[in-house]
């Protein structure tokens, strides 16, 4: 990723970061009411998404490196704010919460759309997303919200290789092979999780931030242009979900006991009867 | 211990074994895998004549009584993970491998207790009891050994810090002595003040006195909210210094590991990972556990001011299972990153305020032998593991440079009040640093216990002592 510390030149550079990042129900903690068909989402702890994680982190790393500002960005309820001040604490310098009971009951398309209309007020040279949320798994709002804006995106970012004031270089996993692209800024990049390990937070940061406010914007302040008003919320919502039901697991388990040659010896054969070997 | 001429096994002991456990749970010597022949410690090697796989605790009373009609060796062995030879055969004779024995007999939710058998490894057994909502709170690193194996070894891991270690879980056992009697020592009750306590004795005791078919161990409530916190440091001294005025400030994580950059970089290229925070010369690593999310945060408020107030350059907080699991992963890896074949290791522990003291010596050490160390700790027990890396040292000096330097560091924990074994135990590796380093009366009246369990020394014979 370049030299590090960066050179002089590279400082002077000044990059809009933004960060797309949701609070979803802790992994391992999703649970589908059975009445309803409904995510159950009272009482279950809450996490950032952590495929968001690393587009934070990939914002930052490249803040840190070429200049600029990392703003969080993020749409659901008032307790959303935690995902947010989490942000701050991983460094970002900016957080917004869209928060309106107008969003509630938002697919992936209203949901792209709102966050798109933010984006016209946030200056935005690179936007960044994880590539789907452990929640809803669509993969569909960073495309959507780049789309909404008429800017270049990537889905899928392996790696990010470069980037400047004028563009990025990524590597994106395409099912069967992997390309290089170059996209003009403005532009937005969903990343896998091999972009990046991201870092924690820190508790330095969340004394010095204990007091940078939240700011939270609600559906007067997106001013959605004449014949827009009814594209957020459940009213927004094309989308129709006829049944949520957790996938059937697999309960078929053998277990094997004996001697450690002999288990080999089965393994083996077994694994050629299936024809892996 | 009187040295007794072993009895080899005959073609008549060999079918009469057969006959306890039956000829497919069987193995002699010629088609005995190598794996057999030692334990995670390859250098001590030996091989048995037969080694045996018994189900029933009636099985194993059997072995021991032709055994000790016989004077023939018994060695037994759980997963063969320890790291001092103590499961190898060196005297020949019988091993005993426990791996059949792997059933959890019975979860008793009323009195908190598990009853199981000495081959559950310790993973599965972890595991099923979080299913059920209770902790079984030792916690070895290798997770793959046996209960057996751990209690025999009393083996001890990362959250011996608050929970202690293995001893300090185990409420009842089942035994089978030297002579095939079978004894039940301790039970479900809580306390016991009943004459010597002959459990204890039996705990960490390698094989030598008795072999355990059951043990009765204690469960604990699921902690609520579990977090880590990974502490960097400029100086190294700094974060040992710490650890003491965490204690006293009552901050008591479940487990407080120390380390440097140098065993963190080779455990995160063995894994092949990203660690999310690599550029401090050395860290402590914090588990804390909390009955609230607002408890935690209070606790992780208390914890990181005091660690900036020490000198940290940041408290960097993991509280999701993925942050955790990135942390402790690379923790787990850092003895297996190092590679057995090449290396030995000081697994000693001192008292807690001494640990800073200590490490600076083995620094020094390291650079008058010539030597290269690699040094972790689980910092909040004191327990250190010195691991002495041979590189490309030839045959000759490197056992000479790593003989000086171990008798130095051993001689240095005596001094600072320490013993030569936290949690790894002594084995065949560690008897001369035991011998050298314990009381003698203390070392005659560990003989002469020997002597009570094993008049014959069959027992796995050359351990310990």
């Amino acid at each position: 990723m370049g030299p590090y510390p960066p050179d002089a030149d590279r400082m002077v550079m000044h990059i809009e970061f933004v960060a797309l990042v949701k609070q979803v129900p802790r992994t391992g903690e999703v649970e589908v009411d059975p009445e309803t068909g409904n995510l159950v989402r009272e009482g279950v702890a809450a996490q950032t998404n952590p495929y968001d994680l690393h587009a934070l982190e990939a914002a930052l790393a490249l803040r840190d490196r070429l200049g600029g500002t990392v703003t969080a960005l993020s749409m659901g309820p008032p307790q959303a704010e935690d995902t947010l001040r989490e942000a701050f604490w991983m460094g970002a310098d900016r957080g917004i919460l869209l928060s309106d009971a107008a969003f509630a009951g938002a697919d992936t398309l209203a949901t792209a759309y709102t966050l798109a209309r933010a984006l016209r007020d946030i200056p935005h040279d690179l936007v960044l997303a994880g590539m789907q949320t452990t929640d809803g798994d669509t993969a569909q709002v960073g495309p959507g919200v780049a789309e909404f804006l008429h800017i270049a995106h990537a889905s899928y970012v392996l790696r990010i290789e470069e980037a400047d004031r004028r563009e990025v270089c990524a590597v994106v996993d395409a099912g069967d092979r992997v390309q290089r692209v170059a996209l003009a800024l403005p532009a937005l990049l969903t990343v896998t999780r091999e972009v990046n390990q991201p870092r924690l937070p820190s508790f330095r940061r969340r004394l010095a931030t204990r007091d940078r406010p939240i700011e939270t914007w609600c559906r007067e302040d997106l001013a959605p242009p004449e014949g827009e008003e009814a594209y957020f919320g459940l009213e927004g919502s094309p989308t129709w979900v006829e049944e949520i039901f957790p996938p059937p697991g697999n309960p078929e388990r053998e277990t094997w006991r004996g001697r450690p040659g002999e288990l080999t010896d089965r393994l083996l054969a077994q694994l050629e009867e299936w024809k892996y070997l | 211990m009187t040295p007794v001429p072993y009895e080899t096994v005959t073609d008549a002991c060999l079918r009469a074994l057969e006959d306890i456990v039956g000829p497919e749970n069987l193995v002699p010597r010629d088609r005995l895998p190598e794996e057999y022949s030692h334990d995670e410690m390859a250098p001590v090697c030996g091989w048995a004549e037969v080694a045996v796989f018994p189900a029933t605790t009636g099985e194993v009373a059997r072995i021991m009584a032709l055994a000790h009609a016989h004077r023939i060796p018994v060695t037994t062995r759980g997963a063969g993970t320890g790291l001092m030879g103590g499961a190898a055969p060196v005297a020949g004779g019988i091993l005993l491998v426990t791996g059949r024995m792997d059933r959890i007999l019975e979860v008793d939710e009323a009195n908190m207790v598990a009853r199981v058998q000495p081959g559950v490894v310790l993973l599965t057994f972890q595991e099923a009891m979080e299913e059920r909502g209770f902790l079984y709170a030792p916690d070895p690193g290798e997770k793959s050994a046996t209960i057996g194996g751990n209690v025999m070894t009393n083996a001890g891991g990362m959250r011996a810090v608050k929970y202690g270690v293995t001893r300090d879980h185990v409420r009842g056992m089942e035994v089978v002595t030297a002579d095939g009697s079978v004894l039940c020592l301790g039970g479900k009750v809580a306390k016991n003040a009943s004459g010597y306590n002959l459990m204890h004795l039996m705990i960490g005791s390698e094989g030598t006195l008795g072999i355990v078919t059951e043990i009765t161990v204690r469960l604990l409530p699921l902690p609520e909210v579990l977090t880590t916190l990974l502490v960097p440091f400029a100086r190294a001294e700094d974060a040992v210094a710490l650890v003491p005025v965490l204690g006293k400030a009552g901050i008591i994580p479940q487990a407080l590991e120390f380390f440097r950059r140098d065993v963190l970089e080779s455990s995160t290229d063995y894994l092949g990972r990203e660690f999310p925070h690599g550029d401090a010369p050395a860290y402590l690593m914090l588990r804390m556990e909390a009955s609230s999310p607002a408890e935690m945060d209070r606790l992780i408020d208390r914890t990181g001011h005091i660690c900036l107030d020490g000198g940290a350059e940041d408290v960097l907080i993991a509280d999701t299972p993925e942050r955790q699991k990135a942390l402790w992963d690379a923790r787990g890896a850092f003895l297996e990153a190092l590679g057995w074949t090449d290396i030995d290791e000081c697994d000693v522990v001192v008292p807690r305020d001494r640990m800073a003291e200590m490490m600076a010596y083995a620094d020094r050490v390291a650079e008058e032998c010539g030597l290269t160390f690699s040094s972790f700790g689980h910092a909040g027990d004191g327990n250190m593991h010195i691991n002495i890396l041979r590189g490309d040292l030839p045959d000759g000096t490197w056992e000479r440079r790593r003989d000086a330097a171990m008798e130095r560091i051993y001689q240095k924990t005596a001094a600072l009040g320490g013993m030569v074994s936290g949690e790894h135990g002594i084995g065949y590796s560690k008897r001369a640093y035991l011998r050298a380093h314990t009381d003698p009366v203390e070392l005659e009246l560990m003989r002469r216990i020997k002597d009570g369990f094993d008049p014959r020394g069959i027992l796995n014979p050359e351990k310990i002592l």
